[in-house]
C-alpha cells in the first residue's frame, strides 16, 4: 500500500465521522418522550394515531379555514361532541400543560413549531 | 433502451419494500437487519476500494496540466491548475472537492453551418452538481435528528434555516426542493442531449432514479403520508445505540424510504458513487507536477539492472559496429 501515512488516518476520519451517532453522547434509548394526557377528558378530536403523525397538519387547516376562508369556529368529532377549533381555546383547554405535553415529543424529535411566533404561551411554560 | 432497465429497478425495488412491510417480521427484516447489513457493507466497501486503490503504484507524474507549469523566471506560473509545490496541490484538492472546480471548466461543442464548430462556456453542470452536492450534505446532517438524542445545535441549526420560509406544517425545507430540481436537471441532461445521452449507461441513471426515489419518499413521508416521528426515533436512535426496537405504528412508506436508502447503502462501493473517495485518490489532481525539478524513480525497477547510458554502449560494442558500418560517436 502506498501513501500509508495519509490515507490510514483518513480512513480513519471517515469512519469515525460516518459512525459519530454511534459514539458521540447518543443518549439513552430507553429515555422516550411520555406526554401526558388530560385527566378530565377521553376524547380528542381525532383518533390518537392520526393526532399523533398528523396534528400539525390539523393546525395548520385551520388556520387557513378560519383565518383566510372565514370558516366555522366548532367541529364535532366522530362521536358528535362539539369542540372549539382553536389552539389556545381548543387543544390547549384539555392539553394544557404546554412543557408536559408539546414539549416532550417535540424536544425529543427536535421539532420547532412557529405555533408560538404569534399565539401567547401558556403562562406556566413562561 | 438504457433507461428502462434501472427505472424497472428502482420501482421493483419499491415494490419489494411495500409487500414487507406487511409480511410479519418484514419490518424488522427491514428496518433493523438491513440497515446494519448495509451500512456494514457501505463502510467495508468503501475501505476495500481504497486500499485497492492504495495499492496499485502511480509510478509517473501524470497530473491534468491546466494552466502554466513551473518554467523560466520571467514566464508567470498558474501555481493552482498546474502546481509545482505541495501547497499548490492542497490548494487545487480543497477547490476541487469543494467548489468542483474542473465542472467549471466544463464545455459544449456545437455544429453551424458551414460546417463550423464552436465551443462555449457551460456552467449549468457544474452549478446544479453543486446544488445537488450540498443539499444532500445538509439533508443527511439535518437526518443526524433522529440518530442523536439530545441533537447537536447545529443540526438545530440547519433545520431552522432549511425551514426559514415557514411554509406549511411541518415546514417545507428548501433543500428538498433544491435537490429535486437538481438531481431532475441531471437526469433530463442525460435525456436530452444527444451527446451525453449516447454514453450514458445504466449505471448513470440508477443511482440518479434512486436517489430520485429515496428524496420523493422522504418528503412524501413529511407532507402527504404522515408518520410517527418518535416511533421512528425510536427504532433509528435505537439502530445508533444497538438496541433497535419498533414499537408503534409506523407506515409503510418509511420502509419503502429505508429500503431504498440500504440499497443506495449497498450499491455505494460498487459504482461510480465511489468517486466520493476517489476524488482524493485521483493521481491527476492530487499529484505535484515537478517532473522536470525532482528525479522520480519506478519503485518496482530491478535494481540489479543498471543504469546503460549510449557511451557506455559505444565503448561495449564499438568493434562490432565499425565492422557492421554503424556510424559510431567516437572512433
Amino acid at each position: 500500500m502506498y501513501g500509508k501515512g495519509r490515507i490510514i488516518p483518513a480512513l480513519i476520519l471517515f469512519l469515525g465521522l460516518m459512525t459519530a451517532p454511534m459514539w458521540f453522547k447518543s443518549g439513552d434509548v430507553s429515555k422516550l418522550p411520555k406526554p401526558e394526557k388530560p385527566k378530565d377528558y377521553t376524547e380528542c378530536v381525532a383518533p390518537t394515531q392520526f393526532m399523533r403523525t398528523a396534528h400539525m397538519q390539523l393546525l395548520n387547516e385551520w388556520r387557513d379555514d378560519i383565518l383566510r376562508e372565514g370558516g366555522s369556529r366548532t367541529g364535532k368529532t366522530a362521536n358528535g361532541t362539539e369542540y372549539v377549533r382553536s389552539l389556545q381555546n381548543g387543544c390547549m383547554k384539555c392539553h394544557s400543560d404546554k412543557k408536559k405535553f408539546c414539549d416532550d415529543c417535540h424536544n425529543y424529535a427536535s421539532v420547532k413549531p412557529y405555533c408560538w411566533d404569534c399565539h401567547l404561551q401558556p403562562k406556566e411554560a413562561m | 433502451m438504457r433507461i428502462l432497465s434501472p427505472f424497472i429497478a428502482v420501482l421493483a425495488l419499491i415494490a419489494v419494500a411495500l409487500v414487507a412491510a406487511q409480511v410479519p417480521g418484514g419490518q424488522a427484516l427491514m428496518g433493523i437487519i438491513l440497515p446494519y447489513l448495509a451500512f456494514a457493507l457501505f463502510l467495508g466497501g468503501v475501505v476495500y476500494r481504497v486500499v485497492q486503490w492504495a495499492k496499485s503504484p502511480v509510478p509517473f507524474r501524470i497530473p491534468t496540466t491546466c494552466g502554466q507549469a513551473n518554467s523560466l523566471p520571467w514566464i508567470k506560473q498558474n501555481k493552482i491548475d498546474c502546481p509545482s509545490t505541495k501547497l499548490g496541490v492542497i490548494a487545487r484538492m480543497i477547490l476541487e472537492v469543494a467548489l468542483f472546480r474542473s465542472l467549471f471548466r466544463n464545455t459544449k461543442a456545437e455544429m453551424y453551418e458551414g460546417p463550423k464548430l464552436v465551443y462555449g462556456s457551460s456552467k449549468f453542470l457544474w452549478l446544479f452538481a453543486l446544488l445537488f452536492h450540498y443539499s444532500f450534505l445538509v439533508i443527511v446532517l439535518r437526518h443526524m435528528r433522529l440518530f442523536m438524542d439530545p441533537v447537536p445545535g447545529f443540526v438545530a441549526a440547519l433545520e431552522f434555516g432549511d425551514g426559514f420560509l415557514q411554509i406549511g406544517s411541518p415546514v417545507f425545507y428548501q433543500t428538498d426542493a433544491l435537490f429535486l430540481g437538481a438531481i431532475a436537471f441531471l437526469f433530463l441532461r442525460r435525456i436530452f442531449l444527444a451527446n451525453i445521452r449516447y454514453i450514458s449507461l445504466p449505471a448513470d441513471y440508477f443511482p440518479l432514479l434512486l436517489i430520485f426515489g429515496i428524496a420523493l419518499t422522504g418528503i412524501l413521508m413529511r407532507t402527504v403520508f404522515r408518520v410517527d416521528v418518535v416511533a421512528i426515533k425510536q427504532l433509528t436512535h435505537g439502530l445508533a445505540t444497538f438496541s433497535p426496537a419498533i414499537a408503534g405504528q409506523i407506515g409503510s412508506i418509511f420502509f419503502i424510504h429505508i429500503f431504498l436508502v440500504c440499497t443506495l447503502l449497498i450499491y455505494f462501493p460498487y459504482s461510480k458513487l465511489m468517486h466520493m473517495a476517489g476524488v482524493f485518490m485521483s493521481p491527476t489532481r492530487n499529484m505535484i507536477n515537478n517532473s522536470r525539478m525532482v528525479r522520480h524513480i519506478n519503485p518496482w525497477n530491478d535494481p540489479n539492472i543498471k543504469p546503460h547510458s549510449y557511451a557506455a554502449y559505444e565503448d561495449e560494442f564499438r568493434e562490432f559496429m565499425k565492422e557492421s558500418g554503424i556510424p559510431v560517436e567516437k572512433e
